[in-house]
């Protein structure tokens, strides 16, 4: 680290726009990653202050206190108190807006008894000429001992004037605000003497937090000055108590409302919006919405990717020298992150519809309106966050459940959540839906197309019914809280939208991309080689078959035989017995095995091996080629009977390592992945053969 | 204690709150100002009835009727 760079915490309560802060102060220049052993998303951008001096800037997870509720905000609390943290702040920016600044200011008196330089940005300050409120900024500061900047993130105005501050950090006070301490004066006293050298207010979060504290013996201070639960939170009852009567005192003097302003179009729009019909209505046609895009609009950008990747695969194919190395490019790595790239659509739309939604304050609306129906079935009304996330990928769904409160619906989320039909079951969906499904239409709606709506539903039926079952079997005893901030009604920012798809997007890409890129080289290496059999292949061939055989249908047989005799044939031919009840050929059955680290690497599979079972040059699609495949009787390998039980079984087996691995992380045991995997995977198996076998 | 808590006032009104009971009422809400001599309004109710959405020293927030249940306001003050 160069001597001119400051290090800075972006700290504040959700809801502020702290994020806006951030992306201002940044703009491109983010990363994104998380802190070690928790999954918590930890951002840091490099902002250019002057010529000379640049700061780092750590955007830390939102907190409404310094009082840790939840993994997000031990991170905020951890990397205050660590002094040899590489990123412990030579300055803190407490983020406030203007609306709610009593309650924001709570979070900023605590930061200042840390004895770390703080300076105090109030937002949105475009607002307060219609909300009728008036600062004086000079008493202000002086009240708290700070310099404040006041400014708006969406008009992009006072930036500068964070930058200045952050230069001069220096020059900002380390005094308290007030003397917390006077809520107990022995106590403190006493701890006082007891560790001289350490700060108060640091031993007092040690004392009530549940902190990694390196410096000191955490022992040595529980045991002398633990109290019971009941007492300690009323210590801490009354320290914010005393707090609030500080920042109540201080905004006497130095805020003015003139509530005549306040106009009630918030309210307004609440009426309706959490209305008992209209509100539904409204929230099932949001929902409506988000299925167009994912299913309708997306499909020409898909299309776009799909064509230009089998075109620039059979491009490198004519153009390469041919080799191993030209197979391995257009048979296995092109369509394996062709693969992916064809999710970039969904993901975007659907992350940027859930941006949004969070943006905008609406997404707090639905969970209010969604509380008292979710809860018969065990969950919260903050599950409907993860179920709607989970349609594009349950590993953020699932990291989503982290801010409900009560760990039983916490769990019970986390449990269901992998059911909800996510994007990367799409692409199975629609190759098998497309080789089953006439393309016919009924009641005017494409047969196709309402097939996938069924298993849409049927996939949240399941989640919701599982839910019903585990909320009665799981003897867990939780306070039922539930805590739900109700943000005003904002019209979302561009660019923090734009950045937020734009990461998610990024994170999704790359973390799959890994998975499938390496398992499609596997492949495609496991399906190129093989044993004795394999090698001789030509030879074994010209001797089954006596009589002169054309050159086109020699090849496709000695192609046939080599795949057959590869070791992903041997692999397939093992597993057959398992699989055959379900209705599946060895083909499908390495299909499903290798797709167990993840369901887009169904078709990915199916893709290589019928690649490179084929010899011809031309374009034919997979699609094409999977359609004519026929079994030793010539009956069509994808038949309706055998399609349906795939669907069933895609539908619902636990077919994702890493959602197993996220399940882990969230429930800190191996416990629930594993029942999660034997439950979802069984529970496919036998759904799949009861399926087939009476269809077939 | 009052007999009286938030969960009984009816949509529009506003109380002032003489206490709540520490052991049910999480601490976020405490930290967002759910204290003992602040008012308490309540600004909408869900469409079954529950949670409730309150507006707490300027903060507004939904929560349970349940846990409305523990936070006691002065009877003589609702408006």
């Amino acid at each position: 680290m160069t001597p001119n760079t400051i290090k800075v915490a972006l700290i504040g309560n959700p809801n502020v726009g702290k994020t806006s802060v951030f992306n201002q102060l940044t703009g491109l220049n983010q990363q994104v990653g998380n802190y070690p052993g928790i999954t918590v998303d930890k951002k840091t951008g490099i902002c250019k202050i002057n010529q000379i001096t640049r700061a780092k800037i750590i955007d830390l997870p939102g907190t409404y206190s310094l009082n840790a509720n939840s993994i997000d905000e031990n991170v905020v609390i951890e990397l205050l108190l660590n002094k040899n943290d590489e990123d412990f702040p030579d300055v803190a920016v407490v983020v406030t807006e203007v609306e709610n600044l009593k309650r924001n200011l709570l979070l900023f008196t605590q930061i200042k008894d840390l004895e770390i330089p703080t300076l105090l940005v109030i937002n949105m300050s475009d607002r307060m000429k219609q909300k009728g409120i008036e600062l004086d900024i000079p008493l202000l500061e002086k009240a708290l001992k700070t310099k404040i900047a006041l400014i708006s993130s969406r008009k992009n105005i006072g930036i500068d004037k964070i930058k200045e501050l952050i230069l001069n950090y220096k020059s900002l006070s380390k005094e308290a605000c007030l003397n917390a301490s006077s809520i107990d004066e022995e106590y403190f006293n006493r701890l006082r003497k007891a560790f001289p050298n350490q700060l108060l207010y640091k031993l007092w979060l040690v004392i009530t937090q549940d902190v990694n504290f390196l410096n000191l013996e955490r022992n040595e201070i529980e045991n002398n000055f633990t109290r019971s639960h009941t007492e300690l939170k009323k210590l801490q009852q009354k320290e914010t108590i005393k707090r609030y009567q500080f920042i109540n005192d201080t905004l006497k003097v130095t805020q003015k409302i003139d509530k005549s302003k306040a106009t009630d179009f918030q309210s307004k729009l609440d009426n309706i919006l959490t209305h008992k019909v209209f509100g539904y209505l409204i929230f099932f046609g949001i929902l409506l919405l988000i299925f167009q895009s994912i299913f309708d609009w997306s499909s020409i950008p898909m299309d776009f990717i799909d064509t230009s990747f089998s075109k620039f695969s059979a491009y490198t194919k004519e153009n390469l020298p041919s080799g191993k190395f030209t197979d391995l490019l257009s048979d296995g790595i092109i369509p394996g992150i062709g693969g992916i790239v064809i999710f970039i659509p969904q993901i975007a739309f659907l992350f940027l519809f859930i941006s949004v939604l969070e943006e905008s304050g609406y997404m707090s609306r639905v969970v209010f309106l969604m509380d008292k129906i979710m809860r018969r079935f065990g969950l919260s009304g903050k599950s409907i966050v993860p179920l709607i996330s989970g349609t594009a990928c349950a590993i953020p769904a699932i990291m989503s459940a982290r801010n409900i409160e009560n760990w039983k619906e916490r769990l019970i989320t986390i449990l269901i959540t992998p059911f909800i039909t996510c994007s990367a079951r799409l692409p199975v969906y629609a190759i098998l839906i497309s080789l089953i499904i006439p393309e016919k239409r009924f009641l005017g709606f494409s047969l196709q197309g309402l097939t996938l709506m069924a298993l849409y539903l049927m996939a949240f039926f399941v989640a919701i019914g599982s839910a019903y079952i585990l909320n009665k079997l799981l003897k867990l005893k939780c306070k039922s809280y539930f805590v739900v901030e109700m943000p005003s009604y904002k019209v979302p920012m561009f660019k923090n939208v734009a950045l937020n798809v734009l990461e998610k997007t990024k994170a999704f890409v790359t973390g799959a991309g890994k998975i499938i890129l390496a398992i499609s080289i596997v492949l495609w290496f496991l399906g190129s080689h093989g044993s004795a059999n394999f090698d001789n292949a030509e030879k074994i061939i010209a001797e089954k078959h006596e009589k002169p055989l054309t050159e086109e249908m020699r090849q496709n047989k000695i192609n046939a035989y080599k795949l057959e005799n590869s070791y992903i044939g041997m692999m397939g031919k093992t597993i057959e017995p398992v699989i055959k009840p379900l209705g599946y050929d060895w083909k499908i059955g390495i299909a499903v095995v290798s797709s167990f680290a993840a369901r887009e690497v169904f078709v990915g599979t199916l893709a290589t091996i019928y690649s490179v079972g084929s010899q011809s040059e031309e374009e034919a699609t997979i699609k094409m080629k999977m359609a004519e495949d026929i079994d030793e009787n010539g009956n069509k390998i994808f038949n309706f009977a055998t399609g349906i039980s795939l669907l069933l079984f895609y539908a619902f087996a636990m077919q994702c390592v890493s959602t197993l691995a996220i399940v882990k992380k969230e429930t800190n045991s191996w416990k629930w992945p594993l029942i999660q995997l034997v439950f979802m995977s069984g529970f496919a198996y036998v759904v799949a053969l009861i399926a087939y076998q009476t269809l077939k | 204690m009052s007999d009286y808590n938030a969960s009984m006032l009816k949509k529009g009104q506003s109380a002032q709150i003489i206490d709540i009971d520490i052991d049910e009422i999480p601490l976020k809400l405490i930290e967002m100002g759910c204290l003992p001599g602040n008012d308490i309004e309540l600004i909408q109710i869900a469409p079954m009835g529950d949670p409730l959405f309150f507006n707490v020293n300027d903060a507004k927030v939904a929560i349970r009727k349940k846990t409305a249940s523990f936070i006691f306001i002065q009877s003589d003050s609702i408006q």
